[in-house]
């Protein structure tokens, strides 16, 4: 019931969102037909495309016509790659999906266990090295991280393979189920593609979770602090429970639900910070697709990636709730 | 008058089907009827209409000339005049789209010494070697991986860590490093017919006056360019002897730095305190046209021109330069076809086309251009030639900066490289020792 009901409510944003994709699109400054007519075309070459674009048509035409082809799960051409923008965002999909939960979860191993030790010792070495990291977390930009890494670890000591996509160019792709290379390789049974995988992998999804571990340390710390020092950790430790038992248990638990907020909008981060970090190391996700078509003009791709960013914002705030759920009653109750 | 080709009776397209006159005639109908870039480029070759295309029989083909011009045999070596595997494209040819157009923008169906393995738009393009080509040497190198690599300081680490064989469009500063570190071999050569300018529209005061125009371009920092901005790869196009002697193009201008001069023109144009302008560059090549447009603003504030920059994204130039609005802007233009009058043709001709972005007209000029287009005797060719290059550096309505060059970088194992106007590489000649 829960899950139809949010579902329900976020019918109208994305009613919202495909009209005010619709207008921003065609509010771009640039000229589409102008740009795909060649560099060599006549006013009266620059009118035909126009036309067979349908651009000459009126505004509520046009979107008429968009929403019937929306209805059919069809989200138009591409004019510069020429393939249809559906199949390309779902091609491509995996691609950026593998990146971010890798990045994501490296992300959480690393600000978790961090946060809870600066917490747990304000002021200690522990609590300082936490504050060196979120700070140079968020004060370095993913593009500069990311060409860092590559030029040491790559250029300097060889060990990281060439920032060439997913695979190095003479592997050949596992076959395809979920579309993520760890899992499909591993389903194949084939460990050298896993490796290879794997290793094209780290690189990105290092730069990624240096930005991103800085928001969930912090927010980690702070709500580690807030936890320990209420009045139920204070009867709990008089009463003279274990240790870890007060720290994971009890303050932990109580901790947790702003670090899930947090990680919801950390999220929504990675996905900007992603079309950065796929120009770095070439990688063939949704970002790098978006830029390419925003700087032709290229409607229907940037259309299409902004329609299925806010599907995936949806689908993501949900999760968020449901996890609420689990791990406080209170919303369960309340619900 | 007609030109008539003998084909080859041995060639075969990539599933097999002979080469015939017949898949000529449906390619270049094609070419002239399906409107766009290629009914465009044969018509600058005087080929417009199907009629002048005749397969006489399966390995005779004959093209009959509307006029005498002497574009259309170039004309026939550009990628436009591709020759496509008629039989198989028509299979998959519809009411709606007689030419397969979109059959063909995702599948091959032609012929040469490799074909397309996969093509990934906008990643990766896989070639294979094609083994029953018969039309020259067998080429030595079987699979060509084509990848791109969106940022130009990977691309360098890439060649420098030898994970690239060849590598092509890098900044000319990574360029100029390279060579000089002779790890790996740097080749530079000249695009023909090719041009980095700034050009001033004569419609829009003051760069309506002649002597501002001139004193503008007494005012560039064209060594400074060279050096700062291209760092040497480039052919510098100023500093020529004050005639113009020779029809070559394009040749040095007889402008060089000097501010003084600049100066005293301008004072000429009744603009002693000079005047506020904008100059627009477009940022698709921002690397080389970022400093060369900082240095220019740097230098004509020398004279008391304050200039504004306004940077356009790539894709928008073409939009924002078309309309023919902006007073100054930085641009480059490059012809496949090599020859002065068909380069004046589009960007100095009365006609305007949209390579115009002066907004230049003058009657005396487009009359040279006109006569030199079909001139059949050479010493008044040489005349009209060198007649409207004079009128395009007096006059000034453009100021030519240099000539690029086409530079690739390759590892010391690879031989045969070679340069194509179309600047793109060229894999049969190709080898790895």
């Amino acid at each position: 019931m829960i899950v139809l009901r949010r579902l329900a409510t976020a019918l109208p944003v994305i009613a919202g969102v495909i009209v005010v994709t619709f207008l921003l699109t065609r509010a771009l400054p640039g000229d589409p037909a102008v740009y795909f007519a060649g560099p060599a075309a006549t006013s009266q070459a620059i009118e035909e495309i126009r036309h067979r674009l349908g651009f000459d048509r009126t505004l509520p035409v046009q979107f008429l016509d968009y929403l019937q082809r929306l209805a059919h799960g069809d989200l138009g051409t591409s004019l510069t790659t020429g393939q249809p923008v559906t199949t390309e965002l779902l091609t491509r999909l995996p691609a950026s999906a593998e990146l971010m939960l890798l990045a994501l979860c490296l992300a959480i191993e690393i600000a978790v266990p961090l946060g809870i030790a600066a917490a747990m010792r304000p002021g200690s070495p522990v609590d300082h090295a936490c504050r060196v990291v979120t700070t140079a977390g968020v004060s370095l930009p993913t593009f500069f991280t990311g060409l860092l890494l590559v030029y040491v670890f790559y250029y300097l000591l060889g060990v990281a393979p060439a920032p060439l996509g997913r695979l190095d160019v003479f592997d050949s792709a596992p076959p395809q189920h979920s579309g993520f290379y760890l899992i499909d390789s591993l389903l194949a049974g084939d460990f050298e593609t896993f490796r290879a995988a794997l290793g094209q992998l780290v690189l990105p999804a290092a730069t990624m979770a240096i930005f991103t571990l800085a928001p969930l340390a912090r927010i980690t710390r702070a709500a580690m602090l807030g936890a320990l020092g209420s009045e139920f950790i204070r009867t709990a430790r008089a009463s003279g429970l274990a240790r870890h038992r007060i720290v994971f248990v009890y303050a932990f638990r109580n901790a947790v639900l702003p670090v899930i907020t947090t990680l919801g909008m950390v999220f929504s981060f990675m996905l900007g910070a992603n079309v950065l970090v796929e120009k770095v190391f070439a990688w063939p996700g949704l970002g790098s697709y978006a830029v390419e078509a925003l700087i032709a003009s290229d409607y229907a791709p940037v259309q299409g990636f902004v329609l299925m960013m806010a599907l995936l914002y949806v689908l993501l705030n949900l999760v968020i709730d449901l996890v609420y759920g689990l791990v406080d009653p209170r919303v369960r109750l309340e619900a | 008058m007609s030109v008539t080709f003998k084909l080859r009776k041995d060639a075969k397209f990539h599933d097999g089907t002979p080469v015939t006159a017949k898949d000529v005639k449906w390619s270049f109908d094609r070419a002239v009827t399906v409107g766009g870039a290629p009914t465009f480029q044969m018509a600058a070759g005087s080929m417009q209409k199907p009629e002048q295309f005749v397969a006489v029989d399966d390995y005779t083909f004959r093209i009959d000339f509307l006029r005498k011009d002497k574009l259309t045999m170039p004309d026939l070596t550009v990628p436009s005049a591709a020759v496509i595997n008629s039989e198989l494209a028509k299979k998959h040819a519809t009411d709606k789209d007689p030419w397969a157009m979109d059959w063909l923008k995702n599948n091959e169906a032609g012929g040469g010494a490799f074909r397309v393995e996969k093509w990934t738009p906008g990643q990766e393009l896989i070639y294979q070697r094609f083994d029953d080509w018969k039309s020259g040497p067998v080429p030595k190198i079987q699979r060509v991986i084509w990848r791109i690599v969106p940022s130009a300081g990977n691309r360098r680490a890439l060649i420098e860590r030898g994970d690239a064989d060849i590598s092509v469009d890098l900044p000319p500063k990574d360029v100029a490093e390279m060579a000089n570190d002779k790890k790996l071999t740097v080749v530079g050569s000249l695009i023909e017919s090719a041009l980095i300018y700034l050009s001033m529209n004569v419609k829009i005061p003051p760069f309506d006056n002649v002597k501002v125009r001139q004193a503008v371009a007494y005012a560039i920092p064209y060594q400074k360019i060279m050096d700062a901005a291209m760092f040497g790869r480039g052919k510098p196009m100023f500093g020529g002897p004050g005639e113009v002697t020779r029809t070559e193009w394009p040749q040095p201008t007889p402008y060089v730095t000097d501010l003084a001069k600049a100066k005293q023109l301008l004072v000429e144009a009744g603009l002693p305190d000079g005047f506020e302008t904008t100059l627009s560059f477009d940022l698709g090549y921002a690397v080389t046209q970022e400093p060369l447009c900082v240095l220019v603003q740097e230098s004509l504030a020398q004279i008391g021109i304050r200039v504004t920059l306004n940077k356009v994204p790539g894709a928008n130039w073409r939009a924002e330069f078309s309309k023919k609005t902006l007073p100054l802007l930085a641009n480059v233009f490059g012809a496949w076809l090599d020859f002065p009058e068909y380069f004046f043709y589009w960007n100095y001709h009365g006609q305007n086309s949209l390579f115009n972005d002066m907004s230049y007209q003058n009657p005396a000029m487009d009359k040279l251009i006109d006569a030199a287009r079909f001139e059949t005797d050479p010493k008044k060719y040489d005349e009209e030639v060198e007649g409207f290059i004079t009128i395009a550096f007096d006059d000034v309505p453009r100021i030519p900066l240099f000539q690029p060059w086409l530079d690739v970088a390759m590892q010391k194992n690879v031989t045969g490289y070679r340069y194509w106007f179309h600047r793109q590489l060229d894999y049969r000649q190709l080898a790895k020792t």
